[in-house]
């Protein structure tokens, strides 16, 4: 893992916006800012990590409270501002370590404040907004869900230290009671264990895989790479339907998750006569 | 006087606890109105623990019955805590996201389904890593679509309790039953120790994890709707109310300025008291900020 996590979504924030600082009332981890996008003014959002914050244990590039609150209020300002306009596009650029695993936190109901952003991003995505995550560092756990997962399109880079997954390694492998070695053998042959990013994208969840000459400091030449597949990927989401059934209907999910789509398939065949 | 009157309601009644999914589900549902849909015998199970020497369940722990409550449409999904403790696998998501589609498809056809969720779940299935990720976050788009139509009820009775992504997605119901046995979090406590040290959550402390995530606190603090007793009548009741009543003025989980100041105006310079929380933000549900 990335032990940068947060400075290369601040980075490629940057890149795309010209800015590099909250908005006004925001938390210094709550990075939005609307900016131009091809024909489009796309808004973009990105959590980074704030060594100041009010909550310790949301410190380190983890999504927690504050940082949960900001996105779905910043997003609930989008689609009202848009209710009766063209939708813009939104753009999550995602390098979180996780949720933030606190006291505090879950004293204060923290899986209300997670549900409140991604209750926003698909609310969002439902309305007509094109949704897309853009995945640039981790994309770990209840962080991803909160920021990012319920995009219309994901897109990652092709890089080794871009990670999307359910926890990190060192967790993971103490739950399922194995060793971290045991437990990266196992990914070799398990696609949806493994922590590298080529076996994800083996599930048919990603939209894109993008190569990006070094991805920590973006160039004018990689910039203008990434918003072409960006906008390719807003058309591409316009164009299609507001649910999640483009994760289903993948070449990947046809082969790598049969015993689900046949479940559901049951479903679909019972449901009538039931 | 007979012996009978001796022995208090509390005794005679049917634990809905010690009831498991499919006994929960069935008692939640009018007698004779239910069918269950890709049930055990279809043995779709997860192709993923057997390559890693785990035994499958053949409903992989998620049961789901359509028939009706109180006379109106309506789809039970009840997860198993006894199997791999409830948790999230590519079958179980996919049984659990294709029942929320279809009632969300007769609900908008005009055939209003609600959707009543017993969650028992740790969350992610770890075994099945991201792919269980992947259909919580497609559980959570289904109950959104749905709920645009429908209530999606959750309960959680315990024991397992609900945590983890199906944290959040709890997050997201119109309404929330939770029993004095029941927790609900997004972090449990053990991984809250490990992440962050003994010295911020001691996992070990009972009294402390039921004083965060507990029924009664959750209820208290307004971030669920009703505390019940263990009492698979008294469940059916409240369940059969909350499809009655059918959608809130707004959900939860869009009203995010009303959290937002809240959580501003915490002392973040020590912990929490749960107690003093529950009664603040208690004493505004009075004063009719909260829903």
């Amino acid at each position: 893992m990335s032990t940068q996590v947060g400075l290369r979504g601040k980075s490629w924030f940057q890149a795309f916006t010209g800015k590099n600082s909250p908005m006004a009332g925001d938390p210094g981890s709550v990075l939005t800012a609307d900016a131009k996008l091809g024909e489009d003014t796309a808004r973009f959002l990105c959590v980074v990590p704030n060594p100041e914050a009010r909550f310790p244990c949301a410190r380190r590039g983890e999504v927690g409270l504050e940082e949960s609150y900001a996105l779905a209020a910043r997003l609930r300002e989008v689609i009202e501002q848009d209710k009766n306009g063209k939708k813009r596009p939104i753009i999550a650029l995602v390098d979180v370590k996780s949720q933030a695993y606190g006291r505090r936190e879950e004293t204060a109901a923290i899986f209300l404040a997670t549900a409140t952003a991604a209750d926003a991003y698909a609310s969002a995505r439902m309305k007509g907004h094109p949704v897309i995550a853009l995945v640039m560092g981790n994309a770990i756990s209840g962080g991803f869900l909160t920021h990012g997962y319920q995009a219309n399109r994901i897109l990652a880079f092709d890089d080794a230290d871009v990670v999307i997954h359910a926890m990190h390694k060192e967790a993971a492998a103490r739950i399922t009671l194995r060793t971290v070695e045991e437990l990266e053998a196992l990914g070799k042959k398990i696609a949806p264990l493994s922590y590298d990013i080529h076996d994800y994208a083996k599930l048919g969840l990603l939209h894109t895989l993008l190569h990006i000459e070094n991805p920590d400091t973006p160039s004018p030449t990689t910039v203008s790479q990434v918003q072409k597949e960006l906008i390719d990927a807003i058309a591409d989401a316009r164009a299609g339907a507001r649910d999640l059934s483009n994760r289903l209907n993948s070449g990947g999910a046809r082969e790598m998750r049969k015993a689900g789509l046949l479940a559901r398939a049951h479903m679909e065949d019972q449901w009538a006569n039931a | 006087m007979s012996a009978a009157t001796f022995i208090p309601a509390f005794v005679r009644r049917q634990s809905f606890i010690e009831l498991n999914a499919r006994a929960r589900a069935q008692s939640l549902m009018d007698a004779g109105s239910w069918r269950e849909l890709v049930g055990p015998f279809e043995r779709i199970q997860s192709p993923w623990l057997p390559e890693q020497g785990i035994a499958p369940q053949s409903d992989d722990g998620c049961v789901v019955l359509k028939g009706t409550i109180g006379g109106k449409p309506a789809v039970v999904i009840a997860l198993e805590g006894k199997f791999q403790a409830g948790s999230m696998g590519e079958v179980s998501g996919a049984k659990m996201t294709a029942a929320l589609d279809l009632a969300s498809r007769d609900s908008r056809n005009g055939k209003k389904t609600a959707a009543v969720l017993l969650l028992e779940t740790g969350g992610v299935r770890l075994q099945e890593a991201n792919l269980g990720l992947a259909v919580i976050a497609e559980v959570m788009a289904s109950m959104l679509a749905l709920r645009e139509h429908a209530p999606v009820i959750t309960v959680i009775a315990g024991t397992v309790g609900c945590f983890g992504g199906m944290a959040i997605a709890a997050g997201l119901s119109s309404y929330i039953v939770m029993t004095r046995e029941a927790r609900l979090g997004l972090n449990g406590p053990e991984v809250i120790e490990q992440e962050s040290g003994i010295e911020e959550f001691d996992s070990s402390d009972r009294a402390l994890i039921w004083a965060i995530n507990g029924g009664e606190q959750r209820v208290g603090m307004g971030v669920a709707d009703e505390l019940v007793t263990d009492d698979a009548q008294e469940i059916t009741a409240i369940v059969r109310r909350f499809v009655e009543a059918g959608l809130p003025l707004v959900h939860r989980s869009q009203q995010v300025d009303l959290y937002r100041a809240r959580i501003a105006a915490l002392d973040t310079s020590k912990q929490i008291d749960p107690l003093s929380l529950r009664e603040s933000w208690n004493e505004e549900k009075k004063e009719g900020v909260a829903r």
